[in-house]
């Protein structure tokens, strides 16, 4: 299996993300922002970072890129999608997620250690589906605007669908994102977006390995068969 | 060539904290009796299909489930 993990100008945690997937057992690549096609490729990662310098809105101008056209495409025929920070923000421009991130509620840049719930939600198509536990993950966030927003009518479906994936931990929420969501997904499940940084979580030495978790789930979904 | 300004704002209802700082910060000033502040954002621009204004906002220029925005045509051409 193979990963893709894009790259814009402004993007700064492709490497880290890289490595990750790369801890996962399987081969990865950077995808410039300019390349048309992700042949070859089984999952795809939209790293953190300030894509296109993040001018008019985080994530309005990357999603336009020609590697973004064709993860819509990808994503359409169910490839497994993981989108972190600005990541998320992208593929919330691109309608590939549902809502919007705002700027914190504070105003403020916040950068620290938090503890997030893995809702049933946060599990891709293949891992664990049907196992309905909760599971509490220490991760890295590190954003100015990460506040979820969506109407409300549009947050009880996601609610019912179970597309709510990734929660702050009570008390936990730096943000003012409604109902505490950290990450949602989307309705066929393949492809999902989280605020906080699995990949800075992926080594003992930065004392947290939980961040492997969101990788091996979606690792697990874009596996052949 | 026709130019137009687009006023982009976060729509009512959306917590704007940007625009909360603002409020904050006036009676600090002096300023008293304002409220309901809210900080968006202006695009000036020249444009040969003003008729294309629209579309160019709904899938560039704003996020329509977050913003609300106005056209102003400049020069009065239409």
């Amino acid at each position: 299996m193979r990963w893709g993990v894009l790259q814009f100008p402004g993007s700064c945690d492709e490497r880290d993300a890289l490595a990750a997937c790369e801890r996962t057992g399987a081969e990865a690549r950077l995808v410039w922002h300019e390349e048309h096609d992700l042949d070859g490729i089984d999952a795809v990662v939209v790293p953190g970072g300030f894509s296109y310098g993040d001018y008019l809105r985080a994530g309005a101008i990357a999603r336009f890129s020609p590697a973004m056209e064709a993860v819509g495409e990808f994503a359409a025929s169910g490839g497994p999608v993981l989108g972190i920070c600005n990541g998320f923000q992208v593929l919330c421009e691109a309608d590939l997620l549902p809502g919007a991130l705002l700027l914190n509620e504070d105003l403020r840049f916040h950068c620290r250690q938090i503890d997030l719930i893995e809702e049933p939600g946060g599990q891709l198509i293949a891992a664990e589906v049907g196992q309905s536990t909760t599971r509490r993950l220490s991760i890295p966030a590190k954003h100015g605007e990460g506040r979820f927003w969506a109407p409300e009518e549009v947050l009880d479906e996601l609610e019912a669908n179970g597309q709510v994936a990734y929660r702050y931990a009570p008390g936990q929420n730096p943000n003012g994102s409604a109902r505490d969501i950290a990450g949602v997904r989307n309705e066929a499940g393949n492809v999902v977006g989280l605020m906080p940084h699995p990949e800075h979580a992926v080594d003992p030495l930065t004392g947290s390995t939980d961040g492997l978790r969101v990788f091996e789930a979606v690792a697990a979904a874009g596996a052949p068969a | 060539m026709p130019r137009a300004r687009v006023l982009i704002r976060p729509k009512e209802g959306i917590l704007d904290p940007q625009g909360k700082a603002v409020e904050r910060a006036l009676p600090a000033l002096g300023f008293e009796g304002i409220e309901h502040v809210r900080v968006g954002r202006v695009v000036e621009l020249e444009i040969d299909e003003p008729g294309r204004l629209g579309e160019l906002c709904e899938k560039l220029l704003a996020n329509p489930l977050i913003e609300d925005y106005e056209i102003e045509q400049l020069d009065g051409v239409a």
